[in-house]
């Protein structure tokens, strides 16, 4: 935004404000240090007057806005004013609540305040309102990768809310392992029956779809770009290799069935007659209709065992650790193909637990009608006999070992991903990989999706699904966690909306998910930069590539807006228009330090804004009180924190540094994934720094702060405080 | 929030609980116009009442944060609170909604300083506890609520409580002549995601919640566990205020029983598997703590296989495959007294614990066919996916019993369904 920059300085009195602090003096503050051209008091200010009022200041060129009033987290949609940038300065939650009404706290409460309002001038001032990424691209055509169940679901899902679609399958014919299913598990009521899978009809409607183009043969041989403006190229067995320009890619690669080879003790591989369920539905569509007959000799099956969980839920090497979910229900399925061909045939299911949830109850309860026997139990080995196959288990209700024998032996043997390359393991790795890929990436990070466990390219998040960490790039289906036929295709649905949401979110130049609508984005500048790499390797979004000189390519579109690359960089290149380094320096650099002997240290507490601060703001609704030594400024993620803040501060006399974010490790609870892992990392650092300055260790810490820890955040900062009085006060104070 | 005017190319979302902010942010950063109502006075439903999700251990609130503050930016979501749906007539693409808002007594005014529940003495149950506690007169129903704004509750109105609470308001936010208001809107698609209730406990007589003060439900012991619930997170039993250390789940409360809800509810086992681990965090090597768990199949599917391996790890839990018979209460300890068969090995039980917790099953807050005439659901009352139910969608546990990942996984795809039909009449209009 060109031209001049008017500061308006604006000191709310409701809620006990003008009661418990002197506003004339906090107005005076703004006025002279904060430097507002514009200064006004307001009874209250959320009220219809004070917005107007403020409101008639913007149209007479009041550009910037402090708001001195509530947190930012209350009346956040009243003070907020189009193409201006606010700041707040939280009197109320983070001052008047949380220190108590005396005549002793009186002064430094007052302090407190008024340090609230030099900051938030100050970080007024220091920031532009954004604009939004320029560099948008406009395509909103949508690829999906796999031409199976989800991939078929979600073309047909995007066109049906009028986009294009690109469909690509790998093999000639499009419908995925659903091709081989004789008859799928009920999905209406009355759940009793198999039915059919409507494979053709959903093709048919693919196929007819004139906004749909599919192409099979074909392969992902490579994609670059960013939501927006994707440019793939494909791959055809047929040579004929084309090059394409989509807006977002939904994945739907879906799933191998386990490679039943390993499971030597039930003897697959060794007998024809013991097959996996995908063996088994191919047989009776073989049969269509006739009795169904052993695969080793021809005769018709009059005993059929089906070994649940077959390969998973074990911690064995080469198993799979998961439970896929679906199999309990295909096995029930399968044994109604047998009992409704011929009641007669004798139909087992052993088990550990049965897991058919929702209406798959009915689907169960109709299978014990038929007489299909259920044995809870742990299948050892399968020997094959003479005539027949031992199944060899522990019979867990009778509590003693078993067999049973059987014509024809069915392994519920569950899925695995068809994930590509684990981006996470070594470069060697990675390259002997390298034809596995589904998307080959050309980002910095690697060429496909990150994994969470176990090969599933699931989202960490329990609250939001589809977050990858490769913004418009969205799985669904199997490979993003094991399921069924009917989750597939929901899921199918729900990955469509999110890439129809990423183009347009590319579009329009603003952030996706989670500042979903935020119009900044990194810039930096290119002089400054040392080409150290550290902001290409740490963005957990794989937003930024390199060049061929190793300067960073910022893909804004890719960008998650966390500033994670503002944290990384040493030399401090990298900045959003509202929110920088300076924006938060500005902050720290107008608290007034009281001297060395004036017994009032001073803690700068920089707080998660999406955890470690709503649980301060809690604290302030729960009236706890906390030192009134503390300075709290909200940061994006801990994962933004450049570390100069910190030494910046201690060089400034502050007596110490606390960050507060979420928890890192397997159960990471960052929004940013990283952000709060790196900044430990870059926190343990900081002790060398502290050395050289001849500080104490203790004056640096890191917190992990759950939203919920209204109670413990207080006990922390006091801490903190109690910690600064022991040792001392700083000695850097000027 | 902005102001609206619904048209047919509006979206109306009927429920905000995390199913239903879901479905009406997911269509709104698609550039949708969204009207977003919830029945209760503040958004989050049954998510924002639980401690902490399983399978991470993490707290719902932080996930819930991130949807305000996705609310708070967007102006094409509308909110209403303590507004219903009386009535639906019309077909895809042109519905009309009657709504009815009941008062809060509160406007838009309020800043949420507290100074009328500093005013008010009297207390009404606590429904966010599940009425476990009590809460006074004039409240924000939990302290992360959204919008936050008071509510004063009908019992004060018209009385000296009432004006109490109206006199100590500074910003003119109390108006206690407020009345139901009712009113018709105009839209093109509905998403239904009117969410869940627990199945009615005292139903299962064999189990005597009705009648056994230490036997309580999962939903209840959840907001006991909670640091800012009703026993400031202390596993207090209800009957006498000791500290509980032998307590027992029973899995399947309601579900899978023809006599009450034939369907499996899907999550109670996640649920008490998580629940466990509260019970173990707080009692750490107490070698007097036990959970024994009773239940027909752990249903811990897909990756919340690790999960159960990690309590079945647990010395302190025990897992006994069984249906429980019935509880009879100990009258002098006020024990819970378990009796069944334990069907491992077929040994019978009289098991005597400091409490009892039902995992409890879940129904669909509202059947399927009270919401318009002609719905499909199931036998359970949850809403089919069926063409036949037009541009009316479920989103989370209207359609199915479905735990949170689930739910907001299918509310992202009902989202989609109703822009697909409001994107139709745009391209009609166009």
């Amino acid at each position: 935004m060109a031209g001049e920059m008017k500061l308006g300085a604006y000191i709310c009195k409701g809620c006990g404000l003008g009661e418990r602090l002197d506003c004339a003096e906090l107005a005076k503050v703004a006025q002279k240090e904060g430097k507002a051209q514009v200064v006004r008091e307001h009874d209250f200010l959320c009220h219809a007057d004070g917005l107007a009022m403020i409101g008639n200041d913007i149209t007479a060129g009041v550009n910037q806005i402090a708001i001195a009033a509530c947190s930012r987290r209350a009346k956040a949609e009243a003070f907020t004013f189009d193409g201006v940038c606010v700041t707040r300065a939280n009197l109320r939650e983070g001052v008047i609540w949380v220190h108590p009404d005396t005549d002793d706290a009186r002064e430094t409460t007052q302090e407190a305040a008024a340090d609230y309002v030099r900051m938030a001038c100050a970080e007024a001032k220091a920031m532009r309102a954004p604009a939004g990424n320029p560099n948008r691209g406009g395509s909103k055509r949508i690829l999906v990768v796999g031409g199976g169940i989800s991939g078929l679901t979600a073309a047909r899902e995007v066109a049906a809310a009028g986009y294009e679609v690109l469909l690509v399958e790998k093999s000639d014919e499009l419908g995925g392992i659903a091709r081989h299913l004789y008859r799928r598990v009920p999905a209406k009521e009355p759940f009793t029956e198999p039915q059919e899978t409507g494979l053709a009809e959903l093709v048919n409607s693919v196929c007819s779809n004139p906004h749909i183009t599919t192409l099979i043969n074909s392969t992902i041989a490579q994609t670059s770009g960013a939501p927006g403006r994707f440019t793939v190229e494909i791959a055809s067995t047929g040579g004929n290799n084309r090059s394409e320009t989509v807006g977002a890619i939904i994945q739907a690669s879906g799933f191998t069935p386990y490679n039943a080879n390993a499971l030597t003790e039930f003897s697959y591989g060794r007998t024809l007659d013991v097959i996996d369920q995908l063996g088994l539905e191919k047989l009776v569509a073989a049969a269509d209709g006739a009795p169904i007959t052993r695969p080793s000799d021809g005769k018709p099956v009059k005993r059929v065992v089906f070994v649940q969980c077959a390969g998973q839920r074990s911690a064995d090497d080469g198993r799979l650790p998961y439970c896929s979910g679906y199999c309990c229900n295909t096995s029930i399925k399968q044994a109604m193909y047998f009992k409704d061909a011929d009641p007669a045939i004798d139909t087992t299911i052993i088990y550990s637990d049965l897991r058919t949830p929702g209406n798959g109850e009915d689907f169960y309860r109709s299978a014990q009608r038929k007489d299909i026997t259920f044995t809870k139990g742990k299948v050892s080995t399968v020997t094959p006999t003479a005539a027949a196959l031992k199944v060899d288990f522990k019979d867990l209700i009778l509590d003693q070992d078993a067999d049973i024998e059987a014509d024809l032996v069915v392994l519920a043997t569950g899925q695995v991903p068809n994930s590509g390359i684990d981006i996470e393991t070594s470069d060697e790795a990675q390259a002997a990989a390298a034809d596995k890929s589904i998307l080959n990436l050309t980002y910095r990070q690697g060429k496909d999706l990150p994994q969470l466990r176990y090969g599933f390219t699931d989202s960490h998040f329990i609250c939001f699904p589809y977050e990858t960490r490769r913004t418009g790039i969205y799985a669904c289906g199997p490979v993003r966690r094991p399921m069924d036929m009917a989750q597939a295709m929901d899921d199918a649905t729900g990955a469509a909306l999110k890439a129809i949401q990423a183009v347009e979110n590319a579009a329009a130049g603003r952030a996706a998910h989670p500042r979903a609508g935020d119009l900044s984005f990194p810039q930096y500048r290119r002089e400054g930069c040392t080409q150290c790499k550290r902001c290409t390797v740490e963005c957990p979004f794989g937003a930024i590539d390199e060049d061929e000189k190793r300067y960073p390519v910022f893909n804004e579109s890719r960008c998650r807006r966390c500033g994670t690359c503002m944290g990384a960089c040493p030399v401090r290149v990298i900045s959003f228009e509202n929110y920088s380094v300076d924006t938060v320096g500005a902050q720290i650099k107008a608290v007034d330090i009281p001297d060395e002997f004036s017994e009032k240290p001073r803690v700068l507490i920089l707080a998660c804004e999406n955890d470690a601060y709503p649980a301060l703001d809690m604290a302030g609704m729960n009236n706890q009180h906390y030192s009134a030594f503390a300075r709290i400024i909200p940061v994006r993620c801990l994962g933004s924190v450049n570390t100069i803040w910190i030494t910046d501060a201690l060089n400034s006399g502050y007596d110490a540094v606390a960050l507060m974010g979420c928890k890192h490790g397997i159960d990471y609870q960052c929004h940013f994934v990283k952000g709060s892992e790196l900044a430990t990392y870059r926190a343990s650092k900081v002790d060398d720094t502290l050395k050289q300055m001849n500080l104490e260790p203790e004056r640096v810490q890191l917190f992990e702060v759950a939203i919920t820890d209204a109670l413990r955040t207080p006990k922390l900062i006091d801490g903190l405080v109690a910690k600064v009085i022991e040792i001392g006060m700083s000695p850097l104070k000027f | 929030m902005a102001k609206l005017v619904p048209t047919n190319e509006t979206i109306l979302v009927a429920g905000g609980g995390i199913s239903g902010m879901t479905a009406a942010l997911e269509a709104a950063e698609c550039g949708k116009h969204v009207l977003l109502i919830e029945k209760s006075p503040s958004l989050g439903g049954r998510v924002s009442q639980f401690h902490r999700y399983f399978p991470k251990l993490c707290h719902p609130t932080c996930g819930m944060e991130i949807n305000t503050r996705r609310l708070k930016a967007n102006k094409r979501v509308h909110i209403l609170t303590m507004t219903e749906v009386t009535a639906v007539t019309g077909t895809a693409g042109n519905y009309t909604v009657n709504l009815l808002t009941r008062p809060r007594y509160v406007n838009e005014n309020c800043t949420a300083c507290g100074a009328c529940a500093k005013a008010v003495s009297s207390e009404i149950p606590n429904a966010f506890d599940y009425n476990l506690g009590k809460i006074k007169a004039a409240y924000l129903p939990f302290v992360m609520a959204y919008p936050q704004r008071y509510v004063i509750d009908p019992s004060i109105v018209g009385t000296a409580e009432g004006e109490a609470a109206n006199a100590a308001c500074a910003h003119d936010a109390i108006d206690l002549d407020m009345k139901p208001e009712s009113f018709t809107v105009n839209v093109g698609a509905i998403i239904w995601a009117t969410g869940w209730q627990p199945f009615d406990a005292a139903k299962i007589q064999p189990y005597g919640y009705d009648r056994f003060t230490n036997v309580i439900t999962s939903v209840e012991f959840e907001r006991m566990m909670d640091p800012s619930g009703p026993t400031g997170g202390k596993l207090l039993r209800p009957s006498d205020g000791k500290e509980a250390r032998n307590i027992a789940f029973i899995q399947c409360a309601g579900s899978r029983d023809r006599n009450y809800l034939k369907h499996c509810s899907r999550i109670c086992c996640m649920a008490t598997l998580k629940q466990s681990t509260y019970i173990a965090e707080r009692y750490g090597d107490d070698p007097d703590a036990k959970v024994s768990i009773y239940y027909i199949d752990i249903r811990a599917i897909d990756r919340f296989e690790d999960f159960y391996q990690k309590v079945q790890a647990d010395p302190r839990v025990t897992f006994i495959k069984s249906k429980v018979a019935n509880i009879t209460e100990d009258e002098s300890s006020g024990d819970p007294v378990l009796h069944g068969v334990d069907t491992e090995g077929y040994h019978r039980y009289d098991n005597r614990h400091d409490l009892c917790i039902l995992a409890i099953g879940m129904q669909p807050s509202v059947r399927a066919e009270e919401i318009a005439t002609g719905m499909h659901g199931d036998a359970n009352g949850f809403i089919e996916t069926n063409d036949e139910n037009g541009a009316i969608f479920a989103a989370g546990c209207a359609g199915n019993p479905l735990d949170v990942n689930r739910s907001v996984q299918n509310a992202t795809a009902a989202a989609l369904r109703a822009i697909q039909v409001v994107n139709r009449i745009a391209a009609a209009e166009a």
